[in-house]
């Protein structure tokens, strides 16, 4: 945005993009910290958007906007957030490529699915 | 807009619930479900009493969530106060409470504490079985078993006799599977093969479960997916009384010799079966509210007879 680029040194520029391209995929977190990567919600006893396609070292934040506590549970047990009562939100980062299928375990109905692309 | 549907109906939702809560008040003034040879057939609460004085009663109170504090009850420590309150002015005290789940919201050691106090002033012996609400802990029920587990097997499943009937409490919320319902599990069901192998064909069983043991609504999840092979076990059984909580109101279903109810939460209602977006607390006027909650007392009305069930609102109390 205001990248001010170096005019005579289009060689350290590629540099630079290449070192900040690194930090960015291994720790995502450091490089934007405040972000919560998709927004998803947890309304009417359902996901939403039901599926949800990220790349990978992407993060998902789950927010409950339900008067009833729900939890984001993997499948095969990859991840799992805490109960999250009213308003609470749970954040996971994504790092392996593949199909995350999840459900709520006290509502095990409630299915939704996280696509990670390389 | 859509999630706030549950509490903010739009129009032709709020004339949906008014007809469904009128039913749910009709249910909750006090009806005795007799049920004999597979028919299950109602009275008033007044006739029940004079008919029933002396039998052997227990009394199945669910769902107090204690630790809610929405709209659809700011308060349920208020009501819970209430349904105990409604157990001890009953004419004959039941031999025993069971709680069939839902003890706190979220869990937390602090609503386990709460309740426990509360459930003293009953002042007879209280069964519990676990709710999905009651093992959210990192331990997955590790708080629950810790206070209710000592003599149970498994993730809480027992059974007991009194009164001449065989008291069964399974827990089916323990391990829930992604896109299912409720699950008992295989040690479960084997354990419940066992433990009724030795039973006379003639001696009247309860079981009792947090989650309804029949498919109410799949589309809520409703039900218990393998039910039906533990209910198999029961079969031979000449009179089979299953109570549930769960789904915070009052529906019964006969099948053959085996009788199904839910129970009322002491807590909040939930839509009726389908009705709305989703099963979350169905917000009512405040008025209203003790209308839709209750507890229930049954009755043995004579050995190896059928059980007598009232279902009784906190509004008939007040």
């Amino acid at each position: 945005m205001h990248l001010r680029l170096p005019s005579q040194s289009p060689y350290l520029l590629a540099a630079v993009l290449l070192v900040t391209a690194a930090v960015v995929a291994e720790t995502p977190r450091s490089a934007h910290a405040a972000d919560a990567g998709i927004a998803a919600k947890i309304v009417n006893f359902a996901f939403a958007p039901p599926t949800i396609t990220v790349h990978a070292g992407g993060a998902v934040t789950w927010t409950n906007a339900d008067d009833d506590p729900h939890t984001v549970v993997a499948d095969g047990g990859a991840f799992k957030s805490a109960a999250l009562d009213t308003g609470d939100s749970f954040r996971q980062v994504f790092a392996t490529p593949g199909t995350y299928v999840y459900h709520c375990s006290l509502h095990p109905y409630m299915v939704g699915k996280i696509v990670v692309q390389r | 807009m859509a999630d706030r549907t549950v509490n903010t109906p739009t129009e032709d939702g709020q004339i949906g619930r008014r007809g469904m809560l009128k039913c749910m008040a009709w249910a909750g003034t006090g009806v005795l479900w007799t049920v004999g040879g597979g028919v299950a057939s109602s009275m008033l609460v007044g006739e029940a009493s004079a008919a029933s004085a002396g039998a052997f009663s227990f009394v199945q109170i669910s769902d107090t969530h204690i630790g809610f504090n929405k709209a659809a009850n700011p308060d349920p420590i208020s009501t819970f106060q209430a349904a105990i309150a409604q157990v001890k002015a009953l004419p004959q005290q039941p031999a025993f409470v069971l709680h069939t789940g839902d003890i706190t919201h979220l869990s937390k050691a602090e609503q386990f504490d709460t309740a426990d106090q509360m459930m003293k002033a009953l002042g007879v012996p209280v069964f519990h079985v676990p709710g999905e609400h009651d093992t959210l802990d990192e331990g997955n029920g590790k708080l629950f078993l810790e206070r209710y587990g000592a003599g149970t097997k498994g993730t809480g499943w027992y059974s007991f006799d009194k009164g001449g009937v065989h008291f069964i409490a399974l827990v089916n919320v323990v391990g829930l599977t992604g896109g299912g319902s409720g699950r008992l599990g295989d040690d479960q069901i084997a354990w419940l093969a066992d433990d009724v192998a030795h039973l006379s064909s003639s001696t009247p069983i309860v079981v009792f479960a947090h989650m309804p043991l029949w498919d109410v609504y799949a589309p809520w999840g409703w039900g218990t997916s393998d039910a039906a092979p533990a209910l198999a076990h029961l079969a031979r059984f000449g009179s089979v009384t299953v109570l549930n909580g769960h789904i915070h109101q009052v529906i019964s279903k006969v099948e053959g010799r085996l009788a199904f109810h839910t129970a009322r939460s002491t807590a909040y209602p939930q839509p009726a079966p389908g009705v709305g977006p989703a099963p979350g607390p169905l917000t009512v006027p405040a008025d209203q509210l003790r209308g839709v909650l209750g507890v229930r007392d049954v009755r043995l009305v004579e050995r190896d007879r059928p059980l007598a069930i009232v279902d009784q609102t906190l509004a008939a109390s007040a």
